[in-house]
């Protein structure tokens, strides 16, 4: 397949093509090369202003070095919030994948009536607003709020939780609630692709539900589960909201919150690039993991 | 919506469902119950009325003119990126299909990269385009609502480009092929063949993006230009602690059912022309954006 269209001229798709991609340049990869340009520039003493410095021959570490050098040891500030980070993200995201599984697995597999209507509902929290939803549990966790008149029983007894006070529960659940769409629609659509006729065949030869679904649905649909834990994972990584809302307290710190709060500090936007590159680097690997796995999958539809 | 017959088949698994369900949307419900609150409590229910909708001369939506502004401006982004998104992404994707080489490879890396992108890491990036570049350049990239377009466009391209493409791929290139032999020019076949053939895909992507789009906070906090700038959800994380009254509530309750009647709609525009094809089951979850 030398040449997969037909359509004359050339030039017709790269014209096609052209304002997305030269749109993508100018305000994807062009800012992000200014946020290395700050991180590796210098500050105006006098205006705390960041000065970026666009050669890379005459780029400076030192802003970089004083974030790397504060994450570690005595003077290691950054640390907690970093560690928290992986703590928060990795527990959220393990609990999505617990509450998500199930519900994907019994939409794509055991539902038979009112199907479209089950997907509907399992989609509209896609819909709703992330801080419509923080904004519900925030009514709902109040000190006089319903969760602690059930926990409660209606005021029977006086253990009333201060929900939003800084608790680490609160925003690991909040972060679980609020990205565990994100899990069920990659999980479901994968799930929904396995041919039923490979199910019933562990069926004919023997197998009982839980072993079809342990020696065929689960390695057919690990490709799924990576998916959808990268795509809930990544935006996680950024998440400084969950934690202003649900707790708005340092000791429920993220990498978010150490971005937001230097961004608006006039003389620590240097820090902010710095913490802005660390992310990147922690997300490329799954970023290209993701990013394959559809290139091959679409090689290999076409 | 869980069948008798289907919960007795894996009661397990339909409890589960039923269970997150209710998770998932009762707190929800809750929130917008309380916009119709009577008294100024989030909590204690005071019987129905609109007063937080436009019966309170002060603090409702209608009177409040913070919260007015906060709603039009939110709906003002939707219709605007949307009108820029869509073409755009469409456009690339019909362009990054037919066109073979490393030029579109990139392009297309470039594309799935802004889907996956934490989307702090870019409303950073180009916050500092704004604040540090405005002294030594001359950017489009200014506090307010053109930034605020720039960002959220940038970080929607990748839906209508990956639903037009999935589309195109099944569509596969003999129609078009016919198309020119018949006489049609090459702009003719696009025109008249291939886009009406990725309708579906269009629509959906378009509904995709204005219903994310009202729902924007990361992108349109950072490149906001002031509180006339500030979407809903910008009001309702600056507010949200500090004892609102149910009229965020409202504000909330109103984008959220704009959001579900344009998926409503797009949903029902998408099915008449997806139907001649015959494929919902698995285009449904293409309608949803899973990419």
């Amino acid at each position: 397949m030398a040449d997969r269209s037909s359509l004359k001229p050339r030039w017709l798709w790269p014209a096609l093509a052209a304002p997305g991609g030269v749109w993508l340049l100018c305000f994807l990869v062009a800012p992000m090369y200014v946020v290395l340009a700050i991180l590796f520039g210098t500050i105006d003493p006098i205006l705390r202003r960041p000065v970026p410095v666009w050669n890379p021959v005459d780029w400076d570490p030192t802003q970089f070095n004083y974030v790397v050098s504060h994450i570690w040891g005595d003077d290691g500030f950054f640390g907690p919030a970093l560690v928290r980070t992986g703590l928060y993200v990795g527990i959220a995201s393990t609990l999505c994948l617990v509450i998500a599984y199930p519900v994907a697995y019994y939409a794509a597999r055991i539902a038979t009536k009112r199907k479209g209507l089950l997907l509907a509902a399992l989609i509209a929290p896609f819909w709703i607003s992330y801080m419509m939803r923080m904004l519900a549990w925030v009514n709902l966790l109040q000190n006089d709020g319903w969760v602690n008149a059930v926990i409660t029983l209606g005021g029977l007894w006086d253990t009333e939780v201060d929900w939003l006070g800084g608790r680490a529960v609160t925003v690991v659940l909040g972060l679980t609630y609020g990205y565990v769409p994100y899990m069920i629609l990659p999980l479901y659509a994968g799930l929904d692709r396995i041919p039923a006729s490979m199910l019933e065949a562990g069926r004919d030869l023997g197998a009982s539900r839980f072993q079809t679904w342990r020696r065929v649905t689960w390695p057919m649909s690990r490709p799924a589960v990576v998916a959808a834990i990268i795509l809930t994972c990544l935006p996680m990584l950024g998440d400084y909201f969950t934690s202003d809302l649900l707790s708005g307290n340092p000791r429920t710190s993220m990498v978010g919150n150490l971005i937001n709060s230097a961004v608006l500090t006039p003389g620590q936007t240097g820090q902010a690039a710095a913490f802005v590159v660390l992310v990147l680097l922690v997300s490329l690997f799954p970023m290209g993991l993701y990013v394959r796995a559809n290139r091959d999958g679409e090689e290999t539809r076409t | 919506m869980i069948a008798r017959s289907d919960f007795k088949k894996a009661p397990f698994l339909a409890s589960a469902t039923i269970l997150y369900l209710l998770w998932s949307l009762v707190p929800v419900l809750i929130a917008v119950a309380f916009s119709f609150n009577d008294s100024r409590s989030r909590t204690q229910w005071a019987g129905f009325s609109m007063r937080w909708y436009f019966g309170d001369p002060l603090r409702s939506v209608w009177h409040d003119d913070a919260l007015q502004t906060a709603l039009l401006h939110t709906f003002r982004l939707g219709i605007l990126v949307t009108l820029i998104t869509v073409p755009l992404g469409t456009l690339l994707a019909l362009g990054l299909d037919r066109w073979r080489g490393r030029l579109p490879a990139g392009a297309n890396f470039l594309v799935l990269l802004s889907f996956v992108l934490p989307e702090v890491l870019l409303a950073v990036a180009l916050l500092f385009v704004a604040t540090t570049l405005a002294s030594t350049l001359t950017t489009p990239v200014q506090l307010g609502t053109m930034g605020q377009v720039i960002g959220l466009v940038t970080f929607q391209l990748s839906y209508p480009v990956i639903l037009v493409r999935a589309r195109l791929l099944t569509i596969g290139k003999h129609y078009e092929e016919a198309a020119v032999d018949l006489g049609a020019s090459p702009m003719t076949a696009i025109r008249r063949v291939l886009l009406p053939m990725t309708a579906p895909a269009i629509i959906a992507s378009a509904v995709l993006v204005f219903a994310d789009v009202i729902d924007n906070f990361v992108l349109v906090r950072y490149l906001s230009g002031g509180s006339s700038t500030e979407p809903v959800s910008v009001k309702i994380y600056n507010t949200a602690r500090a004892a609102p009254t149910p009229a965020l509530n409202a504000v909330a309750t109103l984008v959220l059912v704009a959001s579900l009647l344009a998926v409503t709609l797009g949903y029902f525009a998408w099915r008449r022309y997806a139907r001649r094809e015959g494929d919902t089951a698995q285009s449904l979850s293409a309608f949803t954006g899973e990419a």
